[in-house]
């Protein structure tokens, strides 16, 4: 049964559930998969997985789970055998050569030597001499020129499933790895909110329409105002110290936000470590920018995104005065101003470069309490932003 | 049980064992098959290839940045219903003559089961396919104004295309059949070049191939050409009489390949700097 593949497949962050089980229970009951392993393997992926991005784990949790169960050779060792009963009834039809060729291997020899090369060999093959594919002179696989060559499975042409799926080749569709600025334009791009806002100033066509023609024809206008995007974003972003590694990743997140035209409005600041009375303008922390007057410029509307690993001293997060640098003004702790600042904002994230395996234990943990945190992946950027969208938040 | 219809690709559209899997699973199990892949690999062409495999008609409903999923089942023209009135044209109590159907609404009504292709609809807004959900599922939809039930005679086949790039709401796809169309390697490519350009020279063909790998390989290219760009390009190569192809500074016919400025400049640079490096 295909259940335990099925939590397998959970475990390895492939979204499936019941209604994917039941599909794949049917299909197979209907016969799809033609009672081979390589026909499950495509009928589950075409029913189970419902994004390229999952098509990695996919592979993944089927080599887990069906390695070792060679089905295919199974089926192949029957049809050699069924070839060698036919070669020695043909015997006379060879030449000279052919017939040396299949006296000089014995069975179980011959046996042997296949299941070396079709574990020896990953990739598909043609026109060679030695692995087992298509055209070549190779004992064994299709349409060659070995003597009559061994015909192999009934679609010698393909890859078996276990083979299909150690080439692992949708890695780079993964949605969990880091991303480039593409990508992260693309899930930029869900953040955006659409307001009806001002003076009913818009001819609203298709309800005019609506109106006078449910008015038996007497004219009726209908307005409203008109529709305009309304997201305004500000990006703080933790430079310098343990940030360093990062530098790529956020450089290309920084530019794909700088690309985002949807937006209307984008301010970016920087810190170090934590946020404190304020933020700057400049990498370099020149142009302050008090954060009393950041939240009275930028209303409750505006989306605030942190970009920041939140890995430091337990002090600069908790004690008043924490903070490493003098100029810092210091009145509140790092995380009382935090607070602050989730307060103030309707919706807010934190984006966090670290593997959120390491999201315990550590000062991480205690800025989680306050700010919701995703991971600096595509799939934690699009979750960020879908959730930046719903507008909904920690208490 | 009847046994389930196989799908093996048509006489000009190739395919492989997981695309005919996939479209064996949503023709049994009745579900629509999503289809992403690159733009240029043949999503569109496989509703068309589906549709002459089964011998059935294809409708085809493109969908775009405005397209609502209404729109889809039918619109009730409001408009020509005042002009009637206003100058007392037809009949104008009986609204079933204003109400349109759309290509959903035409699949759902037509005697035969059909081919329905939704084509791009990740163009229009996030909200769109989950708007098409329960028509989809229950293949039902309610004229309001006229009170009256649209139920589909023969459930079509629905094939819906989208763009790798963009995400899909999760409910609609947990509905669909999932088929992600790969880029082509090298042997199906030069099957799918001999079925478009049966009468092409060999030479001529792996010269080409090999050249467009190298480009589709180089870095920096912000669209990397495709099957269809191939396809033209050999096309074009094939018309103009070239016998022979070299990847350098001067490729033939580079335009049909690569179409974004930025891409043919990131290439001039790319060959110009190889040659630097080797004198």
């Amino acid at each position: 049964m295909f259940v335990p593949f099925i939590y397998r497949l959970r475990q390895h962050g492939v979204p499936v559930g019941t209604q994917e089980a039941i599909a794949l229970a049917q299909a197979l009951t209907m016969g799809l998969h033609d009672s081979s392993l390589d026909g499950f393997y495509y009928t589950a992926r075409a029913l189970l997985v419902h994004s390229e991005g999952h098509l990695d784990a996919f592979d993944q949790a089927f080599l887990a789970e069906f390695r070792g169960i060679e089905g295919k050779h199974v089926q192949l060792k029957e049809e050699l055998l069924e070839w060698l009963k036919d070669a020695k009834l043909r015997l006379s039809d060879l030449s000279e050569e052919e017939r040396k060729l299949v006296e000089s291997l014995d069975l179980e020899e011959l046996k042997k030597l296949f299941e070396e090369r079709m574990n020896e060999q990953k990739e598909r093959h043609d026109r060679g001499n030695k692995w087992v594919g298509t055209a070549g002179t190779s004992q064994f696989g299709r349409a060659g020129a070995a003597g009559e060559g061994i015909r192999v499975g009934g679609e010698g042409a393909n890859r078996s499933a276990v083979q299909v799926a150690d080439a692992r080749k949708y890695r780079p569709y993964r949605s969990d790895l880091t991303l480039d600025v593409r990508q992260m334009e693309m899930a930029l791009r869900r953040l955006r909110m659409w307001d009806r806002e001002g003076a009913d100033e818009e001819l609203d066509l298709e309800g005019t329409i609506d109106a006078t023609a449910k008015n038996v024809g007497e004219l009726e206008v209908v307005t409203r105002p008109p529709s305009r995007p309304n997201t305004r974003v500000i990006f703080l972003m933790d430079v310098g110290g343990s940030m360093d590694p990062y530098v790529e990743p956020m450089s290309r997140l920084f530019s794909a936000a700088k690309k985002a035209t949807h937006w209307k409005e984008l301010r970016t600041y920087y810190f170090h470590n934590c946020i404190y009375g304020r933020v700057y303008k400049t990498e370099r922390f020149d142009e302050p920018m008090y954060l009393q007057d950041l939240m009275h410029d930028c209303g409750k509307h505006y989306k605030l995104v942190i970009v920041g690993d939140a890995l430091m001293a337990p002090y600069e997060l908790m004690r008043q005065g924490g903070a490493l640098s003098l100029q810092d003004d210091n009145a509140l702790s790092g995380i009382a101003c935090l607070t602050t600042m989730q307060q103030h904002w309707k919706s807010s994230v934190w984006l966090n470069p670290e593997p959120s395996t390491y999201w315990t234990g550590n000062t991480i943990e205690a800025v989680r309490h306050v700010f919701d945190m995703f991971q600096l992946t595509l799939e934690g950027l699009t979750q960020a932003m879908q959730f930046l969208n719903r507008g909904k938040q920690k208490q | 049980m009847e046994s389930p219809i196989r799908f093996k690709g048509t006489a000009s559209y190739l395919t492989n064992e997981a695309l005919e899997t996939s479209v064996d699973c949503a023709l049994a199990l009745r579900k629509p098959l999503l289809v992403r892949g690159e733009p240029g690999t043949g999503k569109t062409l496989l509703a068309e290839a589906v549709a002459e495999a089964l011998g059935t008609e294809l409708l085809t409903w493109h969908v775009k940045s405005t397209t609502r999923a209404q729109e889809g089942l039918y619109t009730y023209d409001t408009v020509q219903r005042l002009y009637d009135s206003r100058f007392g044209d037809g009949d104008v109590r009986d609204i079933k003559r204003y109400i349109k159907l759309g290509p959903l609404g035409r699949a759902f009504t037509s005697e035969k089961r059909v081919v329905l292709l939704i084509d791009e609809v990740d163009k229009a807004d996030i909200e769109f396919p989950n708007d098409l959900l329960h028509e989809l599922d229950r293949m039902r939809f309610r004229v309001t104004e006229t009170n009256e039930d649209v139920i589909a005679k023969e459930r079509p086949v629905v094939i819906i295309t989208s763009n790798a790039e963009k995400e899909l709401p999760d409910a609609f796809l947990r509905r669909c059949v999932f088929h992600f169309i790969d880029f082509p390697e090298k042997e199906l490519m030069t099957r799918i070049v001999q079925v478009h350009h049966p009468k092409l020279e060999q030479g001529l063909v792996d010269q080409a191939m090999d050249a467009f790998y190298k480009i589709r390989n180089m870095q920096r290219l912000r669209k990397r050409p495709s099957t269809s760009e191939l396809v033209d390009w050999i096309h074009m190569l094939k018309t103009m009489g070239v016998k022979d192809v070299k990847l350098d500074k001067n490729l033939p016919f580079l335009g049909t390949l690569l179409k974004k400025e930025q891409d043919l400049v990131a290439y001039a640079d790319q060959m110009s700097g190889g040659a630097r490096w080797r004198s």
